[in-house]
């Protein structure tokens, strides 16, 4: 789906090779600093590479449009942006943002809700909730927009161990199911020794591994 | 109507007197701000004087190159003060930005309000086109400035929400409306909240200059309305082009956000 060759950006990355498998989960793995967020955001055009060649679904990516590239390569960040407004507003921004015309009532946002393990009411303040639920409110947005790839930069980073795991099962099994992509980048590996296809460690901006998980 | 008192020197120079006290108060308090009075009171003084003469001579040497030509160093003058004016350093790209806006909404502005609303002749009359320019210029200079710097600081300081709104699909356009929006509502707030006050709270240069120098009152305000809807007409026309363009400059051509301090 994804292929890097000798791709360097800034001091930051330098990739000789990389591959990302359609339908597949792929975890990121590294410490912090080592470039995960960078690299997560050179799948969506978010940034682009100094050098090398990145593709996307066999096309060039400096070819692709980066905003029609995004609706289809969505990207949850670390620390979501919340915007003014109900929870309601928060869940169909995505679809206002990237001028999807679906139509969504009321029962298909609560049963995203239930997906995301949010137990909120749908005409509740966004900026009150915790931060926690402010996470999960922003990967219920996502899923709301259906994209072929989902991006997702630590998604569980500001929940407990319980609600983390469930979170992400929850995720995983929908991507299975719909047939989806997903690239994670996640601090912690017992994540994505669980639930990863593939792993991608990286270390000071390189690839130190990729591929199966190692003890499976 | 009754024609205005002549002011003679010895007139002029006894309201000096107001300067005197405030330089008097300072001294008493302690306040450090003797240099400042008595700099911007000659420099108000020796401007006006030069003013006058200018204008004078103008008047009556009436000629379209010299309308011309102070038109165009009033926009000059103003396009440099925005650019004093604004907190940080603005890209070149911004500052041509700044500048088209500036002289395409005055411009398109005074031209209107010269030719069709109070249709002067000649069409260079200075006696009407260097005022009314100095106003029109004036007040979308302020305008402008406010629009700058709430852009700017509204794109550094909610990056992070314009990012998270691209990563979601939307088009720098629609990541950045709440900035632009804010941007052009600050910058033609003062217009607004002068036009409220207007007549009741204060009354205008414009319109005082013209009753005391005899002008019935009726025609002073006919000219003071007409010249606020040129200047609220002049304000938001060069603030929408500024940011209607301006945001643009965040972001590069493959619709990422410039990020220069990364």
């Amino acid at each position: 789906m994804f292929s890097f060759e000798n791709v360097k950006y800034k001091n930051i990355l330098n990739i000789e090779n990389l591959h990302i498998e359609k339908n597949k989960v792929t975890c990121i793995v590294g410490e912090s600093g080592s470039g995960k967020t960078t690299l997560l955001k050179l799948f969506n055009k978010l940034i682009s590479p100094d050098s090398g060649i990145i593709k996307y679904m066999d096309k060039y990516m400096k070819e692709v449009d980066s905003v029609e590239l995004r609706r289809e390569v969505v990207m949850l960040p670390q620390s979501p942006a919340i915007y003014e407004g109900t929870v309601k507003e928060n869940l169909l921004i995505g679809l206002k943002f990237s001028e999807k015309k679906d139509v969504v009532d009321d029962n298909n946002l609560k049963e995203i809700l239930k997906e995301v393990n949010l137990n909120k009411e749908l005409d509740e303040d966004a900026e009150k909730i915790s931060g926690g639920e402010q996470q999960r409110l922003a990967l219920g947005r996502i899923i709301l927009l259906d994209p072929n790839v989902y991006l997702l930069d630590e998604p569980s980073s500001a929940l407990d161990e319980e609600t983390e795991h469930l979170v992400i099962e929850k995720m995983v099994e929908h991507v299975r199911k719909t047939n989806k992509t997903l690239i994670m980048v996640t601090h912690t590996k017992r994540i994505a020794e669980e639930f990863g296809d593939n792993i991608i460690e990286v270390k000071k901006g390189k690839i130190l591994y990729q591929g199966g998980i190692a003890n499976e | 109507m009754n024609s205005i008192i002549e002011l003679s020197i010895m007139q002029v120079g006894a309201a000096y007197i107001f300067s005197l006290i405030v330089l008097i108060i300072v001294k008493v308090r302690g306040i450090s701000r003797e240099k400042e009075i008595i700099v911007s009171t000659i420099r108000m003084t020796l401007q006006l004087i030069f003013t006058g003469y200018v204008l004078v001579y103008i008047f009556e040497n009436m000629n379209p190159w010299i309308t011309v030509l102070v038109i165009l160093a009033m926009e000059l003058f103003a396009i440099q003060n925005i650019y004093k004016r604004t907190k940080g350093e603005l890209s070149k790209k911004m500052k041509t930005i700044i500048a088209g806006s500036m002289a395409a909404g005055t411009l398109v502005s005074l031209i209107f309000f010269l030719f069709i609303v109070i249709k002067i002749s000649p069409w260079y009359n200075p006696r009407y086109f260097i005022p009314i320019a100095g106003m029109l210029i004036g007040n979308s200079m302020t305008g402008i400035s406010l629009g700058v710097d709430r852009l700017v600081d509204g794109m550094k300081s909610k990056k992070h929400m314009v990012e998270s709104s691209l990563m979601l699909g939307a088009t720098p356009k629609i990541a950045s409306k709440e900035i632009v929006d804010n941007a052009f509502d600050s910058a033609i707030l003062p217009t607004i909240n002068s036009m409220v006050g207007m007549g009741i709270v204060f009354l205008p240069g414009m319109m005082t200059g013209q009753i005391l120098s005899g002008t019935s009152p009726v025609t002073a305000i006919e000219y003071q309305i007409a010249i606020m809807m040129g200047i609220l007409g002049s304000v938001s026309l060069t603030v929408i082009l500024f940011v209607q363009l301006g945001y643009r400059t965040f972001f590069n051509s493959e619709d990422q956000l410039i990020l220069d301090d990364e």
